[in-house]
């Protein structure tokens, strides 16, 4: 009982571990929630497009001395109006649109970092940095899961008709297209706050994992909501503490933890897991006593 | 006296080169039910599209009620009934939901419905006989449930304009008879109804005007006028031999 007692309350003693849990803690809200729209919508590889895409835009941040968040959101954004971009204008489907603008973006973050005589650590910025945050970026962070919890819970119930019948709300007058923006806007945002937590690189798990857990779970969306925050919160305050006592990296073992949940989840959930399904099965196969089998 | 509810002029739409629909032209008085009808990839969808404000190509002019579309969206004027397949059934959403989903355009921004949406609600899916099923998750139905739920939507939302895509396809005889049952007393209290179908069969029997389309609008009018053997030739080419026709009879007042 003292030893996990200990476990959890020793490493609170530092101001950078209280921090780190902090913010991971409100990253893993953030994320969590997103990840719901996310993955209903089926946007995770653009999750995955717009947070390679950031890399630039955190560089030249560091260059002109910029908080980091203004020139990730800016490539975020625009990269995902690029994609939309090139899909409507030219006839390459969206996939290789995807493709070629993040790891353009990539690319130019890349050169950017090895021409620039500074100390910039692409480790960080690719994998996340948050038991060395700084009190500036964690305001950063702060502000920016402000702005992005208050813009989902007030257009949550847009945001979810957008994803499951966008003609539906364009007939009864709403506006899709700003829908639509405000959802790309929302995930450059998010990848932008969670960019000091699990850096670029790993924040698509957080993106993508709590809210496809959640959605093997349950059939509510309010409930899937309230599973995936759950899971984001839980693994990441967890996964902070276990990099503390394991000396590994931080957002790895959130990452790692989330992953855990979803095996778990998809072997074992009670409607939607693949015991269950295998059971189902089983007992369809299984011949109704009294009732002569069709030959076919 | 019934008033044009739909008018369509000049609507032209072509996807990447190739011409989808070619200068429809169409007017729809209320009180009235009339099927769109055609082969697969004939523009029916297009048509659908332009009438509810999703494509809105050039030239084209596009009245509802003597609104522009704009308008008549936010006078939440359209209902509309989606086609079995364009829905994702494993959405976490439940019949409810999707009910609520109607009256959205009645609530304020963080869309929390008030009294009289939960009774609107509770009261369309009355009508369609799915009250018992409130609570299901909407993949959980059987195929004449899903498209009674996405009628209750409809009903729910008090459009006088209403957009059926497909609405027989998979969908049991109970299913069938209520749909067609409420339409014409929709059809009575002035609601201008739309139907895209490939069941010629229905179209005959409760429809009063038939829209035939093949990439332009081929004919329209009175049902006994314009669905005869040679217009169905022409819309549908060779591939009616495949299909039963049945002449035409008069629309019979059903109940």
């Amino acid at each position: 009982m003292e030893a996990i007692w200990l476990w959890f309350a020793e490493p609170l003693q530092y101001e950078f571990i209280r921090k780190a849990i902090l913010v991971s803690a409100i990253v893993g809200v953030v994320c969590s929630a997103l990840s719901c729209y996310i993955t209903l919508k089926g946007w995770s590889l653009m999750g995955d497009a717009v947070s390679h895409s950031v890399l630039p835009g955190v560089v030249l941040s560091y260059i002109v001395n910029a908080p980091f968040s203004i020139g990730a959101f800016i490539f975020g954004l625009g990269s995902a109006i690029g994609i939309g971009f090139v899909k409507s204008q030219t006839r390459i489907k969206e996939d290789a649109s995807m493709g070629i603008v993040f790891t353009g973006c990539f690319a130019l973050g890349l050169v950017l970092i090895s021409k620039t005589p500074s100390n910039i650590d692409l480790q960080h910025i690719l994998f996340g940095n948050v038991l060395g945050i700084s009190n500036e970026d964690m305001l950063q962070t702060f502000i920016i899961s402000g702005i992005t919890l208050v813009t989902i819970i007030v257009l949550r119930k847009d945001l979810l008709l957008f994803c499951f019948d966008p003609t539906h709300a364009r007939s009864i007058g709403l506006n899709t297209q700003f829908l639509n923006y405000m959802l790309l806007a929302l995930l450059s945002l998010t990848i932008v706050a969670a960019q000091q937590t699990a850096g670029i690189t790993l924040v698509v798990a957080m993106l993508i994992t709590p809210g496809a857990t959640a959605y093997l779970l349950t059939d509510r969306f309010d409930w899937m909501l309230g599973i995936a925050v759950g899971i984001g919160v839980f693994s990441s305050v967890i996964g902070t503490y276990l990099s503390y006592h394991f000396d590994g990296s931080t957002g790895g073992s959130i990452v790692l933890l989330m992953t855990l949940f979803f095996i778990v989840t998809m072997v074992f959930a009670p409607k939607h897991g693949l015991l269950r399904r295998a059971l189902r099965l089983q007992q369809a196969k299984k011949p109704v006593p009294g009732v002569v089998q069709s030959i076919s | 006296m019934r008033e044009v509810s739909i008018q369509v002029q000049g609507v032209t739409v072509s996807y990447s080169g190739n011409i989808a629909l070619n200068n429809a032209n169409l007017e729809l008085q209320s009180g009235s039910i009339s099927g769109l009808v055609g082969p697969n990839g004939a523009g029916k969808s297009t048509l659908f599209k332009s009438i509810m404000g999703l494509l809105t190509p050039a030239q084209a002019r596009v009245i509802i009620n003597g609104k522009p579309i704009q308008a008549a969206q936010k006078a939440n004027l359209i209902a509309y009934v989606p086609q079995s397949e364009e829905v994702d059934w494993s959405f976490p959403v439940s019949v409810w939901d999707v009910v609520m989903m109607g009256r959205y355009g009645y609530m304020n921004i963080l869309r929390i419905p008030s009294a009289q949406d939960r009774k609107e609600a509770q009261k369309a899916l009355d009508l369609v006989q799915m009250a018992e099923f409130r609570e299901r998750q909407i993949g959980e139905l059987s195929g004449g449930q899903k498209k009674r739920a996405f009628l209750a939507r409809a009903l729910a939302q008090q459009g006088t304009v209403m957009l059926l895509d497909e609405p027989f396809t998979g969908v049991d005889t109970k299913t069938e008879k209520t749909i067609i049952d409420l339409l014409l007393q929709l059809k009575q209290s002035g609601h201008t109804i739309l139907i895209s179908t490939h069941d010629l069969g229905s179209v005959s029997s409760f429809c009063d005007q038939v829209i035939l389309v093949n990439r332009t609008i081929l004919a329209y009018g009175p049902t006994a006028e314009v669905f005869t053997e040679e217009n169905l030739t022409k819309t549908f080419g060779g591939m009616l031999r495949n299909l039963t026709f049945s002449p035409p009879i008069q629309p019979q007042p059903r109940n």
